[in-house]
């Protein structure tokens, strides 16, 4: 799993794209635990200290839904009120995923299919789009930044998109992208295993000690903080309690 | 040990022209000898004083040194010698010396461990294995260094510490191999010097020509053997044989048969190579001229008129009568490829008297002619393969075939198997099914609504990073910084190691190899399945906390100058071994919490 040539890209300019679970199920049954208010105000810190580290950087969030996904941020975005702070930043994600949860409660609503508590987020969708959008990168110029997809799952997988999600996977192995993954349930996700494993990516899961959900016990913003530089992704850091075990992180 | 009697000279510096004189070596210490009586460079050292030796690589027409070093590097004795093997020779002996006085003791074959080390099975070294290790250890002195300490502290058994240096045995045992030198892919070019004043012509051979004439050229080689000392000295031979030469090049023909006439001798000179015609003709009748290309009547050249051009470049044809040898430069290269591709057959004639090199020679030409009779099909074959000769240095380096690298099957790590070890590690499970939500759609939904217009109001209150926390930390840090780009820039030729003391600098460095060693065996020896990995993890830790007691004493003994980097220095090592420490404790608390898996450990 070799990880990008850096001939390509110029040296240390990333391309970050988030996947972020937005499955209601999830959240609700979450919600003791952490509650969704907090994981996005985390979330938003993370976004901004990838954009701190270098003026080049980029993010984007893709919310993937029950029924939908959709683009939520793309920091190459001007806003309409020409601020570029943290807080305009908030405004703007805030906005679009308010929007975006109410498509997706109409969508699901009108799809009776989707119905059941164990409903699964599009999560091949959302890699799909976040592909896509790496692909438009890669042919809008010679130098372009590095781009990595970092997966926030909590829901389980859905099996009937395992197909669609090793598609995804191979694609961006193919495209020398790796896929990071960072659980925020208590389950593991075999998709998001098979997909750091294949492109070179961490996966990452707290472990839940003494019953104390490691969530709470790590707050979010500590498991993200790994994921801001690209080189510290790949560099586990043994943060671990004594019983961490098969965490699969594939060190290059 | 016995003792060894040498020539070589006596240099005191690289440059110095030398001494020449007698070098004789015994197990206690060696003396010089010159050969001129008068001079004063005559010395008898102890071996004791000499700490070490050192030799360089002879290529070209540099000398071949040994180089004897005196214990505190104050200065050495410098010898040059002859030829590499004398060399070569004298430092084999050297080294053994050395070695017996620093104490190191070859590995004997049957090593019977001592009470104190609980013994693997009996090794069982052939006595090529033993001297590869000990040629190693020889040449290498930190191997011996290492080797001393550990196998000789009972720290580390023999096995075990060539165990992971298999790779350099192996390389030893392949150097033995080596490629013979070949023949020159010149010709032999016998040339002249003129005295511009004189008309003397003064002609060099040296026996490395010599060796390749009488390859070349059999009817010579003949003669030397026929003639000399018989007939006459071998200078005189040798004149003989340059006036011949001499007179062919300046294409004095009329001269040349006037002497041939008159000097029977120096007409075999001057005349075919009978010997090598002979031999045409016998490869000739042996080869199937439609199925062997190797052999036609082309390569019966010298009875083919008017072939090639001559070796001075003129193309004139001579008077066909005539019995001197017409040496065209075409015969003389086809000649001498022959010869340079056949090789050196006398790998081990070493001497360089032409006498013996030339007998040599015609023993090893000597074939029994029945052989070219032999029309078996299968025996040609059999000879053609024989004759694909291997060529060691194009083959793949023979390296031992290494254990595989045993990448574990990635489906372990997937989530089948992580309830199960969990369990097994004692961790809280997690393969406990998600929290169902009992709500439905609609009230999840409106659930994340209600979230999201919370976020709204609060915004961004909740503070991941105190912000004066923060701040200081970034001072800190850039303090920190500056402060040693002030001290790394104050001294750029200093590097860490610059600053420290000598003695502190080459302890600290012993003790990193040390504990590299000492590491290695260590982590190898996890998971402990038996009590042969027991006690040597026991032995080795035994060895780690010596050499951490050590490395805490140099530290608080140091200089308040050189304090801090000595314990910058230090800390890498300790951390290695506290890591190392700390895993055995683990793994002592873990198997002493499954009790009853405790298999008398």
């Amino acid at each position: 799993m070799t990880s990008a040539h850096s001939k390509l890209y110029s040296d240390d300019v990333s391309l970050v794209v988030v996947v972020v679970d937005t499955n209601p199920f999830f959240w609700a049954a979450a919600a003791a635990a952490l509650p969704f208010a907090d994981f996005f105000a985390h979330l938003i810190h993370f976004v901004n200290s990838i954009l701190l580290l270098n003026h080049l950087n980029r993010v984007v969030v893709i919310a993937a839904g029950v029924s939908s996904c959709a683009y939520i941020l793309d920091s190459s975005d001007v806003s309409p009120s020409g601020g570029v702070g943290i807080s305009d930043t908030f405004d703007r994600a805030s906005r679009k995923a308010e929007e975006f949860i109410a498509q997706d409660a109409r969508a699901t609503a009108g799809n009776g299919s989707v119905a059941s508590a164990n409903a699964a987020s599009l999560l091949s969708g959302a890699l799909s789009l976040a592909l896509c959008y790496i692909q438009r990168i890669f042919r809008s110029g010679t130098r372009h930044p590095q781009p990595r997809i970092l997966c926030l799952q909590g829901s389980p997988d859905g099996p009937e998109q395992y197909v669609a999600v090793m598609n995804s996977i191979f694609s961006a192995q193919r495209s020398m992208v790796p896929i990071d993954s960072c659980i925020v349930g208590t389950q593991d996700s075999a998709f998001l295993q098979q997909a750091s494993y294949i492109t070179g990516g961490v996966y990452f899961k707290p472990q839940e000690l003494n019953g104390v959900s490691a969530i709470r016990r790590l707050s979010t913003w500590d498991m993200f903080v790994q994921f801001v530089c690209q080189y510290s992704a790949r560099i586990r850091r043994s943060v671990q309690p004594a019983g961490q075990n098969s965490v699969v992180s594939c060190l290059i | 040990m016995g003792s060894m009697t040498i020539g070589a000279k006596y240099k005191t510096t690289i440059k110095d022209p030398g001494t020449p004189g007698i070098l004789r070596m015994n197990d206690e210490r060696f003396t010089f000898t010159p050969n001129d009586p008068r001079s004063a460079m005559k010395f008898n050292v102890d071996f004791r004083t000499i700490k070490g030796h050192k030799f360089n690589k002879v290529e070209g027409n540099k000398a071949a040194l040994l180089n004897l070093s005196k214990e505190d590097k104050a200065g050495g004795y410098i010898f040059e010698f002859d030829n590499v093997g004398n060399r070569d020779l004298s430092r084999d002996f050297v080294a053994r010396v050395l070695g017996k006085h620093q104490g190191i003791v070859p590995p004997r074959p049957t090593v019977t461990p001592e009470n104190s080390v609980a013994s693997a099975a009996l090794e069982q070294l052939s006595a090529a294995e033993v001297e590869r290790r000990v040629k190693l250890l020889r040449e290498d002195s930190e191997l011996q260094k290492l080797h001393k300490k550990f196998v000789l502290g009972n720290i580390l058994q023999e096995s075990e510490f060539w165990a992971t240096r298999k790779n350099l045995l192996e390389d030893e045992a392949n150097k033995r191999s080596k490629q013979r030198p070949g023949f020159k892919n010149a010709l032999v070019d016998i040339k002249p010097t003129t005295d511009g004043r004189t008309n003397k012509v003064t002609f060099q051979i040296t026996p490395e020509m010599i060796h390749q004439i009488f390859a070349e050229k059999p009817a010579v080689r003949r003669a030397y053997l026929d003639f000399v000392p018989k007939k006459m000295s071998e200078t005189r031979f040798w004149e003989k044989y340059c006036r011949a030469e001499y007179l062919v090049r300046t294409k004095n023909t009329a001269a040349a048969t006037a002497e041939a006439a008159g000097d029977e001798e120096l007409a075999i000179f001057l005349k075919n190579d009978d010997i090598l015609a002979k031999e045409a003709k016998m490869k000739i009748k042996r080869v199937d001229p439609t199925l062997d290309m190797e052999a036609d009547t082309g390569d019966d050249y010298i009875h083919l008129p008017d072939h090639g051009i001559h070796r001075d470049g003129n193309k004139e044809t001579v008077d066909a009568d005539s019995e001197l040898a017409r040496r065209t430069l075409s015969q003389d290269l086809n000649r001498h490829a022959a010869v340079v591709l056949e090789g050196r057959s006398l790998g081990n004639v070493e001497s360089t008297d032409p006498k013996t090199l030339a007998e040599a020679l015609v023993r090893s030409k000597k074939e029994p002619p029945s052989t070219s009779i032999v029309d078996d099909a299968n025996h040609e074959r059999l000879v053609k393969v024989a004759r694909m000769t291997e060529i060691e240095d194009l083959q793949a380096p023979r390296s031992l075939p290494y254990a595989p690298l045993c990448i574990k099957d990635p489906k372990e790590y997937f989530d089948s198997q992580q309830a199960n070890a969990l369990r097994s590690l004692g961790g809280s499970n997690d393969g406990r099914k998600a929290r169902t939500c009992s709500l439905s759609t609609e009230e999840a939904f409106h659930h994340l609504m209600d979230q999201m217009s919370s976020i709204k109001v609060n915004k961004l209150n909740c503070p991941i990073i105190q912000s004066d926390m923060a701040l200081k930390v970034l001072n800190e840090l850039n303090e920190g910084i500056s402060r040693s780009r002030r001290l790394n820039l104050k001294n750029p030729q200093e590097g860490l190691l610059g600053q420290l003391p000598q003695h502190t600098r080459d302890e600290l460095m012993d003790h990193w190899t040390a504990i590299q060693e000492l590491l290695r065996h260590f982590w190898s020896s996890y998971p402990i399945t038996s009590a042969v990995l027991y006690n040597k993890v026991q032995r080795v830790k035994e060895a780690m906390t010596q050499i951490y007691q050590k490395l805490q004493l140099i530290k608080e003994s140091a200089q308040p100058d050189v304090r801090h980097e000595i314990s910058r220095l230090v800390k890498p090592m300790t951390q290695a071994l506290d890591a190392a420490f700390n895993h055995d404790v683990e793994q002592q608390q873990k198997s002493s919490k499954a009790g009853n898996r405790h298999n008398g450990f």
